[in-house]
């Protein structure tokens, strides 16, 4: 059947052809669709794991268990889970094993742009590389094969372009794989220094066979066009150069580890001039140059940087690119912002009040490091918020700081709790703030164990945090509401006091995942002085009319949080079904402001009538 | 709409339903036997911020994105937005505006100006230019959330599909519940294009 899926659909719909039973992943874009699509399939035993490095063991335990396993990551993730993936290289598998890596150049939603075709190279696996949903869908099953007849994981490196792309695929039944055989193999799989050195000439023999492959495999391909130039391409970047040179031959490379150069070598002979399209660093052409194949242009012209465009590739080989329109008006950015009635806004406009140092880290908080709220100065990789305090308390010991850290639930569970432990073992006075909002947010709301409800849905035990901090051997634990700035500040103080490592949970459920809707707040327009202290939240709901000098809320977006009523110095901001206790509050206030102006008029009048009184 | 591919790209802020009314024409387009590709952001980039879908359909789709100033039809579902994806149309581009504006936080807290006069500098810009209060009309059928059916009906009016092309990929993706508001937001676009 033909359908549009993304590529993150695809890939499901694959695993799930290709007859996968267990599919292992943590959330993190571009990838995180892959698990979510897979957990629709009841023949999937799907499941979030704390963090990849997790993730991949599951799957390779999966894998050697007997059962075809997807497992699936963002790039960074296969940092995380480098260590498991070298090592799942000399094992191999039994059933077959495939890790999806979805790089993000452009850095659409991550913090780096590396280029995994890298991690290929260096843990000697394969990797095919797809450029569209419907290549996506063939790729994973093809991996399946290779995975099982050359008994190896296999990488399959998908980008942004591909992963949220949407693309037209053909989809079909599920295959019956029946679960593979356990049998225990000591030299195998005990990966002692005395078996791993017999296991490395076979990786290195591996490699060359997979090489070998790559010259009849389907994934490659020559497409025979002008003589006069050849495009040498691989993922979602070859769309692009097909686009901007439909006239031009091709050598699209699906197979894109090892690298196959037989093809590249006869692609030489049949054009006249060679260029290469990549996404990220020119692995490819410094593949084919180390070969002593003549590259005439490649990331001399497309550059190192972000995604490439059909225009970016028509612009660095020689084509024109149409002029589109153009405006003379300074449109305004329109940023992210954390949603109104966020239970990130009111810590960190705490942690602001207080003039801490606060390092951060991934998660919806994020966003807390840009204005108005600006309040983070580190965001490193998940989990280092914690132990980068650790390092800033011992390199700056002595000095009189307020040192903080904020940390998401899914992100101290991923590689903070680790941190945490390192806290007090080296004894690091700062305070740990776990925003505890019960599900991993920026990603779409996917379950971890701080929800008490796994991937399938199935109930589970919620660990307690407290519980956890305490038994990690801090001292001082405390729980506040995310919805009270008084009480978070004087919690907070209280905690720059301790000279160890506390811990301050910030509790309230992420207000769009547990769609909290509380009674919203308005503003008496007449009490209002236009002070701006509500809008110094950064609530998507509160809007500041600049010629008025006024605040309003929006009735439609506002939760409820009452944040922008404690910021308010003026009693103008009141809840909508408080309004006669509002009226009372509005009339004293009125009166109160009616008494000083009298008494400044006063003081005015005397200081007029007394003539020199003042210093000039 | 053979040979040549067709490039709509509908932008707006999160939450506005754009993601929807750009699965609902890729349905259309599939169904009528066109390739199709279509390309989002998701995660970070789309909290609350600035968000566009590109759809491509024709006999063979390469890129996902839409190159500059290749834009057949432009659906924004706010006006500043329409501003902000000028680059990738041209001045025969269709443009279908909801004239609507929506502050972005950097407006609202002041920090920058929403720009005046937008709508009428839309219209120096695009030859063929649909601006249309999507949000009243919605407000009118009760329902704020059905500005994106509204303006994917005014968009089917100005493109050769069938009509029941839309209306039956409406009723496939939309929960039951929802079909008859939707059906109606469709026909007051539909009828206004």
């Amino acid at each position: 059947m033909k359908t549009v899926l993304s590529g993150n659909e695809a890939i499901a719909r694959a695993a799930y052809e290709a007859g996968v039973t267990v599919a292992v992943a943590y959330p993190g874009t571009p990838s995180t669709e892959i698990l979510m699509n897979c957990g629709r399939y009841d023949a999937i035993r799907s499941q979030w794991s704390v963090n990849e490095k997790v993730a991949l063991e599951v799957a390779g335990g999966a894998a050697i268990g007997g059962a075809r396993t997807l497992c699936a990551m963002k790039h960074v993730g296969l940092n995380v889970a480098a260590d498991p993936l070298f090592t799942l290289s000399y094992t191999g598998v039994n059933a077959g094993l495939v890790i999806v890596t979805a790089d993000d150049p452009n850095m659409w939603s991550s913090q780096n742009e590396q280029d995994n075709r890298h991690y290929a190279r260096a843990a000697k696996l394969p990797m095919l590389e797809p450029s569209s949903p419907a290549e996506a869908h063939a790729f994973v099953k093809a991996a399946f094969e290779i995975s099982e007849k050359y008994d190896t994981p296999v990488l399959l490196r998908v980008t942004t372009r591909i992963c949220h792309a949407e693309g037209v695929v053909e989809t079909a039944e599920r295959a019956d794989v029946p679960l593979r055989d356990y049998e225990r193999d000591f030299a195998k799989r005990v990966m002692l220094p005395v078996n791993a050195r017999k296991r490395h000439p076979m990786v290195e023999e591996r490699k060359i066979a997979l090489r070998r492959l790559g010259k009849t495999s389907p994934l490659n391909r020559i497409e025979k066009g002008s003589e006069e130039i050849g495009f040498v391409a691989g993922g979602v970047a070859y769309e692009f150069a097909k686009e901007a040179f439909p006239e031009a031959s091709f050598l699209k490379y699906g197979f894109t580890h090892p690298l196959n150069l037989d093809l590249a070598k006869k692609f030489r002979r049949m054009v006249k001039k060679l260029y290469v399209v990549e996404d990220g660093d020119p692995v490819l052409e410094n593949t084919l140059k180390a070969a002593g194949i003549a590259v005439d242009k490649g990331k001399d012209r497309t550059g190192l940087l972000g995604e490439l465009s059909v225009d970016r590739v028509r612009k660095a080989f020689g084509k024109r690119v149409k002029a589109g329109l153009k405006t003379e008006t300074a449109v305004p950015a329109r940023p992210p912002a954390l949603c109104a009635g966020c239970s990130h806004r009111g810590i960190f406009t705490a942690l602001k009040l207080e003039d801490a140092t606060v390092f951060g880290d991934i998660g919806c908080y994020t966003l807390a490091a840009l204005p108005p709220i600006s309040t983070m100065d580190t965001c490193i990789c998940m989990g280092a918020s914690i132990s980068a305090s650790i390092g800033m308390v011992k390199a700056r010991k002595g000095e009189k700081r307020k040192m903080a850290c904020a940390i998401g639930d899914s992100t101290f569970f991923h590689s903070g709790v680790t941190g945490l432990i390192d806290a007090v073992h080296n004894d690091a006075p700062f305070v740990t703030v776990i925003l505890d909002n019960r599900i991993t947010a920026m990603t779409g709301h996917q379950n971890n164990p701080n929800t008490g409800k796994n991937l399938m849905g199935e109930s589970t035990y919620r660990v307690d945090l407290v519980r956890l901090a305490k038994a990690c051997g801090v001292k001082h634990v405390d729980t506040v509401d995310a919805w009270n700035i008084a009480e978070m500040r004087e919690t907070l103080q209280k905690h720059w006091e301790y000279d160890k490592p506390s811990v301050v949970v910030v509790r309230k459920d992420c207000v769009e995942w547990a769609k909290i809707r509380e009674t919203p707040y308005r503003v008496d327009t007449d009490l209002c002085v236009g002070c701006r202290s509500c809008v110094k939240i950064g609530c998507p709901a509160v809007i500041f009319d600049k010629a008025a000098k006024k605040s309003s809320i929006d009735p439609v977006l506002c939760v409820g949080c009452s944040l922008c009523s404690q910021m308010c110095n003026f009693n103008a901001i009141y809840r909508v079904d408080k309004e006669e206790e509002h009226a009372k509050i509005a009339e004293a206030e009125r009166r109160k402001r009616a008494e000083r102006k009298a008494k400044a008029q006063k003081a005015a009048a005397k200081k007029a009538a007394g003539g020199k009184g003042g210093r000039k | 709409m053979s040979g040549k591919t067709t490039n709509v790209l509908v932008v707006g802020v999160g939450g506005q339903g754009i993601i929807l009314a750009g699965e609902i024409l890729s349905m259309v387009a599939l169904n009528a036997g066109f390739d199709v590709k279509k390309s989002e952001v998701h995660g970070m980039a789309q909290r609350g911020g600035s968000v566009n879908s590109q759809i491509r359909f024709g006999e063979t789709v390469h890129s996902p994105t839409i190159p500059q100033g290749e834009t057949d039809i432009l659906l924004a579902f706010e006006k500043l937005e329409a501003l902000r994806w000028l680059p990738l149309c041209n001045r025969n581009t269709v443009a279908i505006v909801n004239d609507q504006k929506i502050h972005s936080l950097t407006t609202a807290t002041g920090l920058q100006d929403y720009p005046e006069g937008v709508s009428g500098e839309l219209a120096t810009h695009f030859k063929n230019l649909h601006l249309l209060p999507a949000a009243e009309i919605a407000r009118e059928l009760g329902n704020i959330r059905v500005v994106n059916v509204i303006l994917l009906g005014v968009m089917a009016g100005r493109m050769d599909f069938p009509r029941e092309a839309w209306t039956d990929a409406l009723k496939k993706r939309l929960p039951p519940k929802l079909v008859e508001l939707n059906l109606e937001a469709f026909r007051r676009g539909y009828e206004r294009a």
